[in-house]
C-alpha cells in the first residue's frame, strides 16, 4: 500500500486546512475510500480523518420544522432513528436497502453522499477510465455496460452514481451544508453531483478542502410522510447495488395529488430528479394511467449507453410501481426487506 | 502446530456405533473461537511477506518491470522476476502425469492470461510488499486476446474431464429424432465461474537446509508433495505439508497451482520463511475456474412421452497452453432412458488461466442444460415434469446398459414431491400468483453424481491402555472430515469416538488420496475401515491363540470388537478388553495398515451413482423481473449416511450453489481485453442470506452392497446438480419465459408483462 500521512484534526477549521493541501482526502468510515486505496484507484498522500470531529453526529429538528443531519451520523443510526424514519420514511427505506448491516453501521452520511461510482472499469486500474485518469478514455463505453447510465451520460463517461440514500434526498429537496476555505455555504443536493460532460473526473461541486458538515431536509419534506416509498430492483435480494431504483413521494389532498416528488437511482451520474414527471402528477387523481404517463415523462430523454436499453423500460416500470406503492400509503413499519419488490411476500397461493 | 484440541465427546454422543450419528463437527468450537490454525495463520520467526504482481493484459509479453523502484521502497527485501529467481529442477511445462497442470512461475516474460503472476515482491511487511508490486509498473507488448466460446477455430479434444471419452453414443440418434413426434432443439449457455473459496490460496514456506516445511491448504496432500518434490528436486521425506483446515477448496486446491510454488521459490530466494496469500482478485486466473459452455440439446419423444433420442453437444474452452475440458455433455449418460443417446464435445482455446474441476465439474454445467431441456420436452408433450421423468426412468444406465449398483431415485421423487406438495402444481406456466400478486413457479430437476473411489491408506493402532489411534492424511475442507472419518475410525476399531485419537491433515500420515470427486469419505473411510479390521484381527490373534484368554480357541467362531472389548461371536458372555489382551501379551501396541481402492470387478458390472430429486419454488415480480427462490426441497439417495448432520449441510450447500448457478454466478469477462470485470465478492454475486429460502433435505434410505465396503456414495457435489435446473424451470413456470442463458437476468424477464 502506498504510504500516506494520517491526520486527525481537532476542529473543522483544522480539518479544512489539512484537506485543502494537494493530495489530501477526507476519511470518514472508509468503507469506500479504503477499498479504493487497497485497489490503487485512489492514492492519497494524506488522509484527514474527520470521524473524531465534535458536533457532526447529531440529528436535530430545527425551529422551522426542518431536520439537520450531521455528516458523521451513521447510515444505520439515521435509518433507525424512530422520529426520522416516521417523518421521512422513503429515506429510511433507501438507507436500509443499501449495502449490508455491517457497512451501514460504519458508513456515514457524508461518505454516502460522496461514494464513488461502481463502474467496473473505474475500479480496474488496467482499464482506461476518464474519471480515474482524465483524458485516458472510457473502456466502459464499448465494454460490459449493461448496468451503466441511460440518462445524462456523455461519450466521456457513462457511469452511474450508486447511492440509494441520495435518491429520496434529492426528491425531497435536501440541502447540503458545506464548510470550506471561504467559510460556510449551502447547495441543494441536486447541485452536489455533476453530470460527466467533458470532465467526468470532476464529480461534485466541492472544492479542495470542502467538508460536508450536514444535510438538511426543508420543512416541506415532512409533508410527504404519509405517501413515500423507495423501490430498488437488484440482482439478489439484498447486498447489491440498484440496477434501477426510484423514490416516490406524494402529498395527497382530497383525493388529488397536491404535490409529487420523484427521483431515480442507478440511471445517471447523479441521483436523477424527474421534475417533468412531477408536473404530470400535480393536481390530478392518483391513477395507474397518470402514473404511466409520468413514467414516460421521466424517461423521455433516456437513451442506452450500451447494452442497457432494458434499463429504460425497467425504470418506467419502477416509477409506476413506486408511485402505486406511495399512493397506497406508507406502511406502518418498514418491511423486513426494505425497498424490495419482495417486501410484502407471504405464502404462495394459487391464482 | 499445537496439537488439535478437537471436541472428543460431543454432549449428544450416543455410545456404541458411531456411524450414522448426527454428531456436530468436532472442530466447531475451535473454529468459532478463532483457534483453528489455517495456513496463513502461521508466522514462523523471521517470516517475510510475498505479494504477486499480476498481468494487466491477457496476451502478450512483459517488456519492462521497474524493479529498482520497487526495491527502493522501504521494507522491500527482494523482487523475484524471470531474470532473478531460484532454478527449478524440472521445467514446469512438462506434464509428468495427467494430474500435473502447467503453471506460471516466472519461467518467461510471456503472458497467457489476465491476472497471471509476472513478479513477486518480498518485503518485511505486507504493506511494503503490496506497494512494491504496484511500483513495478509493468509495461507490455500486447497481442489480441482470445475471449469467449467463439474465440477461434474449434477442435475436438482427445478427452474431457479426467480421461473421459470426448464422444459417446448408443443407438441411432438421428433415426430416433426422425421418428419422434415431438422434438426439442435448444441451446443453453453457462458462464465462467470461479471457486471463490472463502479462504484464499495461501502458503507459508519455510526452508530448512534442503528440507521444507509448508503450511498450505490442499485437497491433495500427496499430489502436492510429489509436485513440490519434482519441481524442487528434493526427496519426499524432506517435505512436510500441514493442511489441517481448508476454508473451502471446491476443486481449486486439489492440485498444486503456480502461486504456492512462487511462495516456495520466494522463500528459497531470500533464505527466510515467506508467506504468500492471494488477494481475492488474484484468484481469478492462476488457480482454476469452471469453463463457460454452450450446449445444444436435441431431444425426441414419441406420442406417449417416451424419449426416442437424446443428443447433447457441449462447446467449452480451455487455455492456450493446457488442457482441461468441462465434460458437460456427460451429464446425459445416466438419467433418462432414451434408446439412442449421443454426447459430444468440442472446444476453443482462449486467453484464460486453465479451467479446472469446480464442484461437480461437467455435472453442474451439463445438469442445468439437460434438466431445462427435459422440462421443455415435458411441456412439449403436455406432461407434468415429474410424470415425464418417471416415464423415462432409467432402470439400467442408458449409455452402457449396465445395472445400477443401487438406485433409490424413485423414492427420492416420491418423498421429495410429497414434501413439496408437487401434486398441486398447475401444468401451464404463469398461472400461479401469491396474495401480493407475485408470479409463483414450481420447477424440478433430477440430481445425479457418480459414486467414485480413489486410492487411500490408513494406519490403525491399539495402544496398551486400550485406546486407539487412526492415522490418515485426510483433508477437512470444511465438510467435516475431522468428524465423519473419526466416526468411521471409531467403529473400525470398536471403540467410542472419544477413545480414538484421529490424526489427519499432514503429509507424514498415510496417503488419503485426493479430497475430490465426492469420494473422500468413501475412499478414506474404506482405508480406515480396512486398517481397523486389520488391527482388530491382530488383536484377536493375540487373544484367541493364548490359552489364558477367555477367547482362546474362538478363532473359528470369530470375535467382534465392541466398546474396547473383543467378544466371542457365538457366546457374548466371553470377552476381554483390548488393554487386558495387550498387557498379558506384553506388547506396547498392535498396529496395522489398510487400504481403500475401487473394486474393478464391481465397476465393470455395475453403474454406480448417487441420485436425487430437487423441487424449487420461485417468485418473480411480473413487471420488474426480480426473482426470489422461496422454497426448496431436495431428496437424495447416496448410499450410507455416515453423519446425517454433516450430510445435510453438504446438501444444503450444494442446493444453494445450484440456485446460485441459475440466478447469480458469473464472471463478467471484458470481450476485448479478456479481463474479469467483477473479480471481487461485492460484484461476483453468490446468494446472500436473504436469497436463501427455507431448505428441506431428505436423505432417502439406500443400501448399496457394491460401491465399497461401507456402502458410501458421497454427497459433496450432487446437491448442485438438479437444483440449478429446478430453479431455472421454476422461473419458466412462473413467467412462461424460457431463459437458456445462465444466470437468468432481469432483462430477460421484461419481455412480457
Ligand atoms: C460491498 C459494498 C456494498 C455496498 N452497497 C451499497 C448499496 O447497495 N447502496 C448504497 O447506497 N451504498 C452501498 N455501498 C456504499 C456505502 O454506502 C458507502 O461505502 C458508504 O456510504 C461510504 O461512507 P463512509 O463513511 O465509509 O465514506 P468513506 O469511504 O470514508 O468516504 C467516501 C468518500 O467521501 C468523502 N467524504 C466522506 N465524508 C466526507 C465529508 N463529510 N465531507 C467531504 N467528503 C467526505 C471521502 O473523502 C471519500 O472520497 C456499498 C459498499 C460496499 C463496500
Ligand atoms: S464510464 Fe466513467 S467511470 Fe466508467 S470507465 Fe468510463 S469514464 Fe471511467
Amino acid at each position: 500500500m502506498k504510504q500516506f500521512d494520517y491526520v486527525r484534526p481537532a476542529t473543522v477549521a483544522e480539518a479544512i486546512a489539512a484537506a485543502a493541501q494537494p493530495g489530501a482526502t477526507y476519511l470518514a468510515a472508509g468503507t469506500n475510500l479504503l477499498d479504493l486505496m487497497k485497489g490503487n484507484i485512489s492514492r492519497p498522500d494524506r488522509l484527514v480523518d474527520v470521524t473524531h470531529l465534535d458536533g457532526l453526529d447529531g440529528i436535530e429538528t430545527l425551529a422551522d420544522g426542518s431536520v439537520r443531519i450531521g455528516a458523521l451520523v451513521s447510515n444505520a443510526d439515521l435509518a433507525h432513528d424512530a422520529g426520522f424514519a416516521k417523518a421521512y420514511p422513503a429515506v429510511a427505506e433507501a438507507l436500509l436497502s443499501g449495502a449490508s448491516a455491517q457497512l451501514r453501521n460504519a458508513a456515514t452520511v457524508g461518505g454516502n453522499l460522496l461514494q464513488r461510482t461502481r463502474c467496473a472499469y473505474f475500479y480496474d486500474t488496467a482499464s482506461r477510465c476518464n474519471k480515474r485518469e482524465a483524458g485516458s478514455g472510457c473502456d466502459a463505453r464499448d465494454g460490459e455496460n449493461r448496468t451503466h447510465a441511460v440518462l445524462g451520460w456523455s461519450e466521456n463517461c457513462i457511469a452511474t452514481n450508486p447511492s440509494d440514500f441520495c435518491v429520496p434526498l434529492v426528491a425531497l429537496d435536501a440541502i447540503v451544508e458545506i464548510e470550506g476555505r471561504n467559510g460556510r455555504r449551502e447547495i441543494t443536493l441536486d447541485e452536489l453531483h455533476r453530470l460527466p460532460g467533458n470532465t467526468p473526473e470532476r464529480e461534485s461541486a466541492l472544492e479542495p478542502g470542502d467538508l460536508i458538515v450536514a444535510v438538511r431536509l426543508p420543512p416541506a419534506a415532512r409533508g410527504f410522510a404519509a405517501h413515500a416509498r423507495y423501490l430498488k430492483v437488484r440482482e439478489r435480494t439484498s447486498y447489491a447495488f440498484a440496477i434501477v431504483s426510484a423514490a416516490a413521494a406524494l402529498r395527497i389532498e382530497n383525493g388529488k395529488v397536491a404535490e409529487a416528488r420523484l427521483a431515480l437511482g442507478g440511471v445517471a451520474a447523479k441521483p436523477w430528479r424527474a421534475r417533468a414527471a412531477e408536473d404530470v402528477l400535480r393536481g390530478v387523481a392518483p391513477t395507474a394511467g397518470v402514473f404511466q404517463e409520468a413514467a414516460w415523462r421521466a424517461l423521455t430523454d433516456a437513451k442506452p449507453s450500451g447494452d442497457n436499453a432494458y434499463k429504460i423500460e425497467l425504470a418506467r416500470r419502477i416509477v409506476v410501481r413506486a408511485l402505486i406503492l406511495a399512493a397506497a400509503g406508507t406502511p406502518a413499519r418498514i418491511a423486513a426487506l426494505p425497498a424490495s419488490p419482495f417486501a410484502s411476500t407471504s405464502g404462495a397461493i394459487h391464482a | 502446530m499445537p496439537e488439535l484440541n478437537l471436541t472428543s465427546a460431543p454432549a449428544h454422543l450416543r455410545h456404541g456405533s458411531s456411524i450414522g450419528q448426527p454428531l456436530t463437527r468436532r472442530d466447531g468450537v475451535l473454529k468459532v473461537k478463532g483457534q483453528a490454525t489455517y495456513a496463513a495463520d502461521n508466522h514462523p520467526p523471521g517470516m517475510l511477506f510475498a505479494v504477486m504482481a499480476v498481468s494487466g493484459i491477457a496476451h502478450g509479453r512483459v517488456t519492462s518491470l521497474d524493479v529498482a523502484a520497487a526495491k527502493r521502497h522501504p521494507g522491500v527485501v527482494d523482487v523475484m522476476t524471470p531474470d532473478h529467481k531460484p532454478q527449478l529442477a524440472i521445467d514446469p511445462e512438462i506434464k509428468t502425469n495427467p494430474f500435473v497442470f502447467r503453471m506460471e512461475v516466472l519461467q518467461s516474460n510471456e503472458v497467457r492470461y489476465a491476472n497471471q503472476p509476472i513478479a513477486v515482491v518480498i518485503a518485511e511487511t505486507l504493506e511494503a510488499a503490496t506497494e512494491g508490486a504496484v511500483l513495478l509498473a509493468p509495461r507490455y507488448e500486447e497481442l489480441p486476446a482470445l475471449v469467449g466460446v467463439d474465440a477461434g477455430a474449434s477442435f475436438v479434444p482427445p478427452v474431457v474431464g479426467v480421461g473421459n471419452p470426448t464422444e459417446n453414443h448408443r443407438g441411432d440418434v438421428e433415426a430416433g429424432l426422425a421418428s419422434a413426434d415431438k422434438q426439442i432443439d435448444a441451446i443453453y449457455e453457462t458462464p465462467p465461474q470461479y471457486h471463490n473459496a472463502m479462504e484464499p490460496h495461501a502458503i507459508v514456506a519455510h526452508w530448512d537446509g534442503d528440507g521444507v516445511q509448508i503450511d498450505m491448504p490442499t485437497q491433495g496432500l500427496m499430489l502436492s508433495l510429489a509436485r513440490v518434490a519434482e519441481l524442487f528436486g528434493i526427496a519426499h521425506d524432506k517435505i512436510h505439508i500441514r493442511s489441517p483446515f481448508l476454508g473451502g477448496g471446491f476443486g481449486s486446491k486439489g492440485l498444486m497451482a503456480g502461486p504456492p510454488v512462487l511462495g516456495l521459490m520466494a522463500a528459497k530466494l531470500v533464505g527466510r520463511p515467506v508467506k504468500l496469500v492471494l488477494r481475492r482478485e488474484q484468484m481469478y486466473g492462476p488457480v482454476g475456474h469452471r469453463a463457460p459452455t454452450r450446449q445444444r440439446l436435441r431431444i425426441g419423444a414419441d406420442g406417449e412421452g417416451r424419449l426416442t433420442a437424446l443428443d447433447h453437444h457441449a462447446r467449452t474452452v480451455s487455455s492456450t497452453f493446457d488442457d482441461f475440458y468441462e465434460p458437460a455433455a456427460d451429464a446425459s449418460h445416466t438419467l433418462y432412458a432414451a434408446p439412442a443417446i449421443r454426447t459430444s464435445h468440442d472446444a476453443v482455446r482462449v486467453n484464460t488461466g486453465t479451467p479446472l474441476f469446480m464442484r461437480a465439474p461437467g455435472e453442474a454445467t451439463g445438469s442445468i442444460a439437460l434438466e431445462s431441456a427435459i422440462d421443455e420436452m415435458a411441456w412439449a408433450c403436455g406432461m407434468d415434469p415429474l410424470a415425464f421423468r418417471l416415464k423415462n426412468y432409467a432402470e439400467v444406465e442408458p449409455i452402457t446398459g449396465k445395472p445400477f449398483s443401487s438406485k433409490a431415485l424413485r423414492a427420492c421423487y416420491d418423498q421429495g414431491a410429497a414434501r413439496f406438495g408437487w401434486a398441486k402444481r398447475l401444468l401451464q406456466p404463469r398461472q400461479m400468483r401469491d396474495d401480493s400478486g407475485l408470479l409463483v413457479g414450481w420447477g424440478m430437476g433430477t440430481a445425479t453424481f457418480p459414486a467414485l473411489m480413489f486410492q487411500a491408506q490408513a494406519r490403525a493402532v491399539i495402544r496398551r491402555d486400550g485406546a486407539g489411534v487412526m492415522e490418515i492424511g485426510a483433508h477437512d475442507m470444511g465438510q467435516g472430515a475431522w468428524t465423519a472419518l473419526a466416526q468411521i475410525a471409531a467403529d473400525a476399531v470398536g471403540l467410542d469416538i472419544d477413545r480414538v485419537e484421529f490424526k489427519a491433515g499432514t503429509s507424514d500420515l498415510p496417503d488419503a488420496g485426493i479430497a475430490g470427486g465426492s469420494a473422500h469419505t468413501a475412499t478414506a473411510g474404506a482405508a480406515i475401515h480396512s486398517a481397523g479390521a486389520a488391527v482388530i484381527a491382530k488383536l484377536a490373534d493375540l487373544a484367541t491363540n493364548d490359552e489364558r484368554s477367555p477367547l482362546f480357541g474362538a478363532g473359528n467362531a470369530g470375535v467382534i470388537a465392541r466398546d474396547g472389548r473383543l467378544i466371542r461371536r457365538d457366546d457374548e458372555s466371553r470377552s476381554e478388553s483390548y488393554a487386558e489382551i495387550l498387557a498379558r501379551a506384553g506388547v506396547a501396541e498392535v498396529e496395522a495398515r489398510g487400504t481403500g481402492a475401487p473394486n474393478p470387478a464391481a465397476m465393470e458390472e455395475y453403474a454406480m451413482h448417487a441420485h436425487g430429486a430437487v423441487f424449487a419454488e420461485v417468485k418473480v415480480d411480473p413487471e420488474l423481473g426480480q426473482i426470489r427462490v422461496t422454497r426448496m426441497v431436495g431428496a437424495f439417495a447416496a448410499g450410507r449416511i455416515v453423519n446425517p448432520h454433516l450430510v445435510k449441510s453438504q446438501l444444503f450447500g450444494g442446493m444453494i450453489w445450484g440456485m446460485s448457478f441459475a440466478l447469480h454466478e458469473e464472471a463478467i469477462t471484458d470481450r476485448r481485453s479478456g479481463r474479469i470485470m467483477n473479480a471481487n465478492l461485492g460484484e461476483y454475486h453468490i446468494p446472500v442470506n436473504a436469497d436463501v429460502p427455507p431448505l428441506d433435505v431428505i436423505t432417502v434410505e439406500e443400501h448399496d452392497p457394491h460401491v465399497n465396503a461401507l456402502g458410501i456414495k458421497g454427497v459433496g457435489e450432487i446437491g448442485i446438480t438438479g437444483s440449478a435446473g429446478a430453479v431455472a424451470n421454476a422461473v419458466w413456470h412462473a413467467t412462461g419465459v424460457r431463459v437458456r442463458r445462465f444466470p437468468i437476468r432481469i432483462e430477460e424477464l421484461l419481455t412480457q408483462r
